[in-house]
Formats: structure tokens, C-alpha cells, sequence
């Protein structure tokens, strides 16, 4: 660490509250552009054809809400207005709720979705890959009722599913582990499904090697921004997109404060060297 | 020429019909005989939608799949059993839900000894494991074997002996996995040392941890480093406790801790995710001196901009046999350099393969 | 013999483990499968001793009235009200010893489980979340300074993926023609996280990766102990 004259980083903490906070309330509307690896999870979904059926697993908790549901909500959204049947799953215990809340807050948009039907909870299993493992085997062996209790041989949606066969695409919207990777490994590498998902900006960088030739990873949706760019994609703005105008405002912030800390770096320096040894 | 051209017809109209609907029922390769593998062709006539059905022992028809595509293949997979011949039917229907045709053939499934998808993996993982118990072996024989500092795993006394002189406790966090993560056994083996240390200089050492089943190895681990150190009377079984499963719950458990009890030392050897930086940047603030060590590539920046020394991946794993000076345990480091090289050539090569358009290594590679 | 038993274990268990990654054939396929439900069952009764180890140092912190002991009085009462309200009226749809508590229910507008959940648990986990953002904050102030080439480098390419990481990028680049496309900032950050951190990342998992498979090799052959407390 540099011994040079550092600001209390209070006044830094102070200045990202507000930072944060005063974008919320009065919006900015600040540009925004798709990137490649959004791109990919729009074409992914948008290619799957009306009726077919994907899986979705929320592997988070509400430490994660603020950036992974807005994605959620997004990608889920997409979903239903391209007809897609939606098997919902969780392999955090926190996920079910998660399901539940992003279904009611889209419920007015899609009165005509029926339960059972057009999507389903099967719920929280642990076991994490050994469950996902055992997915791939025989689904009806590891998630035999829904969240409801219910049968899912009683369940319309279900119909032909009993492994990741008929399954176009699964997706996990993961905070950690277990999530995207595991998902990849079993469910893309051993049974070859078109596998996306979307992760906190912070552990973006792990999950990039997957987005490769072989496309272990169809696309990646990484932390706020991206949320925003998918929000843009279906033109329907949401919290992301409000929310982005606070995440580039505490971004200039650290900016400001990261030049700050290399003008006092460098006076420091001249004035050493000017001081003498 | 009449009865001639009659029977060229009839040979025609048959094999038209026999192409109309293809269903065909194959083995699943390279698995346990559990799966069969469905293939239909209905693109000869016209059918909005096709069911297939699987008869079970007392002769009834099961759904298996339903589709819309006339071309497609499926996996059954549930309740398949090896040595069975199974009897399966395929509907068409037509727009109006009007049965258009009905085709039925069996289908057997196997259990394969191996898995030949897995070859390369196979070779590589032969290749690694001959080297490292090769490296084992031959440290047996005295031979000298350099390993270079690693200045996390140098730090400890310097660790130790700064809690002693400040009469605070040092703290130990194995990550945030479970015991099946090999990043936390790694942290565990550290701990034994530091454990150890912490006693002989008498100094009082906290591990909180957030898995049930980490508690009782790190209970053991302790105990035991403690008894080796001549002191079992200093051991304390309330040191190592257990706070929530829960992610940020154990994080806000865990800066009490540090707000409260100030350590001098902090330890973060294991597995991380999002806590990482929100653990070192507290006991930063707290003025400890931290040793962070990880194999989580996106939790590695955080631990270095925080953290006086940090294991970079590997370096967790080698801690154990860093710390031990075992020549086996160093042999296997060696082992593990040998298998590096490897890739780094396979690596070469391959991009060497891939820029000339020879796509064969990386087919090989594949694992499907 | 108190060594020899776990290590013999761990030495069968490991083998079986690695050999039915290559042979599906029973017994190989379905003893990996089964090994692993063991590992589940057993982590379900050590959580039991997880909560039986919270209680006791929570008390014991009590009883004997350390510094801060009102801090785990809250944890324990805490504990306790969550899991008297689970066992009373359930959580979700499922229903407890009481039913699903249609009454509280309509007057909380949840169950009392949910909506302590939803109301006290769910943004005490978000609170601690977000203090991510501020110790990101103070932590790049640190280590973003310019000292030698390699921080110099460090620090512009940061410059670059927080700028094009947010709206800002598209603002300050936004107007670049489709020819200067690779100038676009949000552009330029998807290659550097793209290219040379996937890079970098790819090798520490290499090396992670090697270090697994070493670590595994000397658990399994028991030359690594000390995770039984031995040398």
C-alpha cells in the first residue's frame, strides 16, 4: 500500500450512497448499447420455437435480488411472449421464492398463463450436481411433485419430459455455487443442451471461459448492465434500466476518486524527489 | 410386359408406404443401459403431430414424447432396463387430430464397460496420475526437490508471533464450502499448521465456519494440532464453531467478529464468492494482517488489493505439502509441474492444428 | 487402527469414485450415484450439529455474560422465533402443526414465516450485499494507483471495462461511426474481459485444476493426513 496521503474513505462511502441513491429517484436516461454475449441469450430464446420447453433455475437468494432478478423478470418475460413453456426450478432453498416473486410481478402482463400448463415450480432440491446429475438420468425420479405437491405425471407441461431431452434450453440465474458452472457440466458437457445463464458482475470474469467454440455457454447475462441491455432488447425498460443510471454514477465516482489517489500518488512522489534523500 | 409393369407398381407403392414413417430404437452408447435412443422421420406425409408410447410389462401404452417436428430424436430414460426388448408405438396425427398412421418397432438397451467419450479425458488423467505417483516415488529415494518461496505460507510466524506480542486472537476462515470442495480440505490442512503454531506460542485462535460438517473436521483438526504441540489442556472446543449455512448471514456474523474481537491475524483459506472482499476490506479496516488464499479466479483480485499475501490456486493446494516438507507430498508438486507441461504443449499444438484448419485434437478433446 | 479405518475409506471410496467416471456398467455407475446420496444424508444430521454448536456457544457467551452478550441473545431468540413460526404454520403452501394459519395470514398478508422473510431477512442479506459496493469503492481508490508499468497497465485497463461496464461508455463513445465500431468503449471492455482476463483466468484454473487432482491423488494414496488431525 502506498504510504502517500490517502482521503478517509468515509467521505468515499458518503459520496457512493448519494452516488447511488439520487439516480433511483430522479432517472438521467443515459445510453446504452447490446453487447455480443446478451445478444446471444436474446437469439438463444428468440430461436426456440413456440411450445417448446426450457428450464430455468434461480440459484440465488435475496442478497442477489437487486441484480439478478431484474434478468429474471426480463428473460422470463421474453419467454412467455415467445410462447416458451417454463419449468422452473431452484438449487438454492431461497430460489423458490425468488420463482414465485418474478410469477406474480409478471401475472397482470399474462392473465391467460395457466399453472401447470405454460410453466411450472417444481421447487428447491439439495444435492446441487449430484441432483442436477440426476436430472439428467430420470427427472421424474428427483423432482416427482411440484412445489404444490402436485403429480407432474398430472401435469400437461411435463409431458415427455423425463430427462433434458426435450428441454431446449436450460438457463440458471446463479450468484454461486451451485449454479451456471455446474450446470454447464452437466448439463451442456455430459447431455449436450444449449446452456446460458446469467451471474453477478462480480463473478462475471469465472464464467467467461465457458462462452467458447463449443458454446458451454450460449451467451452470458453479467450483473446489472446486462439486465439493462436484455430490458432494451424486449423494449420494456425496467428496474435495471433505472438502475443503471446509478451504477455509472458510483462508477464515475471511483473514477474520480481513482484519479484523485494518483494526483496525490504522484505530487507525493515530486515532492519526495524534491525533498532530497 | 403388362403383368411385368403390374408388379414394378405394386414393388413401388410398397416401398413408398415403407418410407413413410421411420421410427427407429437404438442403445444408448457409452451409458449403464438405463436410456434408449428415439429417432423418427415422418417427413413423407403430412402429420401436425406425432406421439410416441413404450408398452410396460402388463401391456399398456405409456407416453414417452409428443412432438410437432416430423424429423426428431429423443432419449427414454426413465425405467429402462437392461436385457428388456421394448415394444414401441408411434402415432401420427393429422391437423384435425385424425390418426393418420401407426408404426411400431422394439428396442433393447446395454451396458457398456467403457465409456469411450471419455477417452481422451482417460489418457490425460493417466498421464497425470503416472506422473505425480512417479514424482512420489522417486522423492522416496532422497532426492532433493526445490520448491520456490511462497511468502503467504513464510508469513505464518510472522502471523503468529504478532497476535502473541498483541494479546488478540488470530482468525481463521476455511471458505465458505462444503467438505467436498477440496478448496476448504486444502484450508484444513493449513489450519492444522497454524493451529499448531497458535499453540505453542500460546495464542488464542477463533474459526467460525458456516458448514456443519466442516465444524466437526476443524473440531478434530484443532484437537489434534493442539495434542501434537504438547498442549491438549489449551485447547478450547468453543474456538471452532459453527455460525449459519446462510452466505452473508455468516459474512455479517463473521465482521462482528472482527469489529469486535480485532485479530491480529486473519486467515481466509478456502473457497469464496461475493464475501471475500466484504471480509478482507473489515479486517483490513481493523488493521490485522491478512493471508487470503483461493482457487476462485474472480474472488482472487479482491483478496490482493486487501490482503498482505495471497495463495494464487494452485499455491492453496500445494500449502500442505509446502508447509510439511514431506518429500512425497513434494514429489507430487512435481508431478503436478510435469502434468503443466503437458498442456502447454497439447495447448501449442492444438493452436498450431486449429490455425492450419486440422480440427482432429480438438474433436479428440471434446467431451460429449 | 483410529487412522487406518478413514484412510482404507477414503482410499476405496476414491478409487470407486475415479473408475466409475469411466465404466457406466453396474455396479461402477450406480456405486458413484449411490456414494453421493450417502454424502447428502450424512450432511443432513451434521447440520443438526451445527445448530446444536450455535446454541451452545450463544449460550454459553450468555451465561457467563462476555462483552456484547445481549449481540447473542438476539441470534438465539432470533433462531428460535423463526423456527417455532416454520413448525406453527409452515412456509409457502406448505402447512404446519396449525395449518396455513388462514387468519394471521390475511391480516399480515403472508404467513408469519414469509413475512418475516420477506420483510426483515430478505434486505438484512440484500444490506449486506450491497456493502460490496462500497468496499469495491475503497478497495480500487487503494489499488488503482500508477506506481510501476504493469500498475499503469492495470490501472487504464480497469479505466476502460468500468467505463464501458456502464452507460457511460455508450455516452462518451456513443457517437463514433460504424467503422470506428472497435473504438466503442462498451466494445473495448468486451474484449478485455473477453480475451486477456478469460486468458488469465483459464490459466489459474489449469493450475487450480492441477492442484485438485495432486491434492486428490495424495488424499487418496494417504499421504495427505493432516485433514484427519495427523501428519
Amino acid at each position: 500500500m502506498g504510504k502517500s496521503k490517502q482521503i478517509d474513505r468515509r467521505w468515499l462511502f458518503l459520496l457512493i450512497f448519494f452516488g447511488v441513491a439520487l439516480p433511483l429517484i430522479f432517472t438521467i436516461g443515459l445510453p446504452l448499447e447490446t453487447t455480443k454475449n446478451v445478444q446471444m441469450v436474446y437469439d438463444l430464446v428468440d430461436s426456440m420455437p413456440k411450445g417448446s420447453k426450457a428450464l430455468i433455475s434461480f440459484d440465488y437468494d435475496p442478497a442477489s435480488m437487486p441484480e439478478l432478478h431484474p434478468m429474471a423478470k426480463a428473460l422470463v418475460k421474453h419467454c412467455f411472449d415467445k410462447d416458451i413453456n417454463l419449468i422452473f426450478t431452484a438449487m438454492w432453498p431461497m430460489g423458490v421464492q425468488m420463482v414465485d416473486d418474478i410469477i406474480n410481478q409478471l401475472k397482470d402482463d399474462y392473465p391467460d398463463l395457466n399453472y401447470g400448463e405454460d410453466y411450472v415450480n417444481l421447487g428447491f432440491k439439495a444435492g446441487a450436481m449430484i441432483t442436477i446429475q440426476s436430472m439428467g438420468k430420470n427427472f421424474r425420479e428427483v423432482f416427482p411433485k411440484d412445489m404444490n405437491g402436485n403429480s407432474i405425471d398430472e401435469l400437461p407441461i411435463m409431458d415427455g419430459i423425463n430427462n433434458f431431452s426435450n428441454i431446449g434450453f436450460v438457463f440458471s440465474l446463479s450468484a454461486g455455487a451451485p449454479g451456471i458452472k455446474e450446470w454447464v457440466q452437466i448439463a451442456h458437457d455430459a447431455y449436450g443442451r444449449p446452456t446460458s445463464g446469467g451471474c453477478t458482475g462480480v463473478s462475471a470474469p469465472a464464467m467467461l471461459p465457458y462462452i467458447n467454440e463449443q458454446k458451454q455457454l450460449t451467451g452470458l447475462l453479467a450483473g446489472l448492465k446486462a439486465a439493462a441491455e436484455y430490458e432494451l432488447l424486449i423494449n420494456t425498460p425496467g428496474t435495471a434500466t433505472s438502475g443503471m443510471d446509478a451504477q455509472s454514477i458510483a462508477h464515475l465516482i471511483i473514477l474520480i476518486f481513482i484519479a484523485i489517489g494518483n494526483i496525490n500518488y504522484w505530487r507525493d512522489k515530486k515532492a519526495g524527489k524534491k525533498g532530497g534523500k | 410386359m403388362k403383368k411385368y409393369l403390374i408388379f414394378l407398381f405394386i414393388l413401388y407403392t410398397c416401398f413408398l408406404f415403407s418410407q413413410e414413417i421411420l421410427l427407429n430404437i437404438k442403445d444408448k452408447p457409452n451409458d449403464d443401459g438405463s436410456a434408449l435412443l428415439i429417432s423418427w422421420d415422418t417427413s413423407q406425409i403430412i402429420s401436425s403431430k406425432i406421439i410416441i408410447e413404450r408398452e410396460t410389462s402388463d401391456g399398456k401404452f405409456i407416453t414417452i414424447t409428443s412432438s410437432e417436428e416430423p424429423i426428431g430424436t429423443f432419449e427414454d430414460g426413465s425405467k429402462i432396463i437392461t436385457g428388456i426388448r421394448y415394444e414401441y408405438c408411434l402415432t401420427a396425427y393429422d391437423s384435425n387430430g385424425e390418426i393418420i398412421q401407426i408404426t411400431r418397432t422394439t428396442g433393447e438397451s446395454s451396458a457398456q464397460w467403457f465409456n469411450k467419450d471419455k477417452i481422451s479425458l482417460l489418457i490425460f488423467a493417466l498421464l497425470i496420475t503416472i506422473s505425480i505417483v512417479y514424482y512420489i516415488f522417486s522423492a522416496r529415494s532422497g532426492k532433493h526437490l526445490y520448491i520456490r518461496k511462497i511468502a503467504g505460507l513464510e508469513s505464518m510466524d510472522e502471523s503468529v508471533g504478532r497476535a502473541t506480542e498483541m494479546g488478540r486472537p488470530i482468525l481463521f476462515i476455511p471458505g465458505t464450502l462444503d467438505l467436498d470442495d477440496m478448496q476448504t480440505i486444502a484450508g484444513l490442512t493449513i489450519l492444522r499448521k497454524l493451529a499448531q503454531k497458535a499453540a505453542e506460542y500460546d495464542a488464542k485462535l477463533i474459526v467460525p465456519v458456516c458448514r456443519s460438517m466442516v465444524l466437526s473436521t476443524a473440531k478434530e483438526v484443532v484437537k489434534e494440532a493442539f495434542m501434537k504441540a504438547g498442549h491438549p489442556d489449551a485447547y478450547d472446543p468453543n474456538s471452532v464453531f459453527y455460525l449459519t449455512d446462510d452466505q452473508f448471514g455468516y459474512v455479517a456474523g463473521v465482521d462482528g467478529i472482527i469489529v469486535r474481537e480485532k485479530p491480529a491475524a486473519n486467515f481466509f483459506l478456502g473457497a469464496f464468492y461475493a464475501e471475500s472482499l466484504i471480509l478482507a476490506e473489515t479486517g483490513f479496516a481493523s488493521g490485522a494482517i491478512q493471508t487470503a488464499g483461493t482457487a476462485m479466479p474472480s474472488q482472487l483480485p479482491f483478496f490482493v488489493v486487501a490482503c498482505d499475501y495471497t495463495l494464487i490456486g494452485e499455491e492453496l493446494f500445494a500449502a500442505s505439502a509446502y508447509l510439511s516438507k514431506d518429500p512425497h507430498q513434494l514429489g507430487s508438486l512435481k508431478g503436478q509441474d510435469f502434468g503443466k507441461a503437458i498442456f502447454i504443449i497439447v495447448l501449442v499444438i492444438g493452436i498450431i492444428l486449429e490455425i492450419s484448419g486440422v480440427h482432429f485434437l480438438k474433436d479428440f478433446l471434446t467431451l460429449h | 487402527m483410529k487412522r487406518k479405518i478413514p484412510l482404507l475409506i477414503t482410499f476405496t471410496v476414491g478409487i470407486i469414485l475415479i473408475i466409475s467416471e469411466f465404466i457406466p456398467h453396474k455396479p461402477f455407475g450406480q456405486l458413484s450415484g449411490e456414494l453421493e446420496i450417502w454424502f447428502l444424508i450424512i450432511s443432513g444430521f451434521a447440520i443438526l450439529l451445527g445448530q446444536l454448536s450455535l446454541f451452545k456457544v450463544n449460550i454459553l457467551k450468555i451465561k457467563y455474560k462476555q462483552r456484547d452478550w445481549q449481540f447473542y441473545t438476539i441470534t438465539l431468540i432470533s433462531f428460535i422465533i423463526m423456527v417455532t413460526l416454520g413448525f406453527l404454520w409452515g412456509t409457502g403452501k406448505s402447512a404446519g402443526m396449525l395449518g396455513q394459519g388462514e387468519v394471521i395470514s390475511n391480516i399480515l398478508g403472508y404467513k408469519p414465516f414469509d413475512y418475516l422473510f420477506h420483510n426483515i431477512y430478505q434486505h438484512l442479506q440484500a444490506t449486506m450485499f450491497s456493502l460490496l459496493a462500497f468496499f469495491i469503492a475503497s478497495a480500487a481508490y487503494r489499488a488503482f494507483i500508477g506506481r510501476t508499468v504493469e500498475s499503469n497497465l492495470l490501472l487504464v485497463s480497469a479505466v476502460l471495462v468500468m467505463l464501458g461496464n456502464t452507460t457511460l461508455g455508450s455516452l462518451l463513445t456513443g457517437w463514433l461511426p460504424e467503422s470506428l465500431n472497435f473504438l466503442h468503449l462498451p466494445k473495448i471492455s468486451e474484449f478485455i474481459m473477453t480475451f486477456p482476463t478469460t486468458a488469465g483466468q483459464r490459466a489459474i484454473m489449469i493450475g487450480a485444476g492441477l492442484g485438485i487432482i495432486g491434492s486428490s491423488l495424495r488424499i487418496i494414496l494417504g499421504i495427505e493426513r493432516s485433514y484427519l488431525g495427523g501428519e
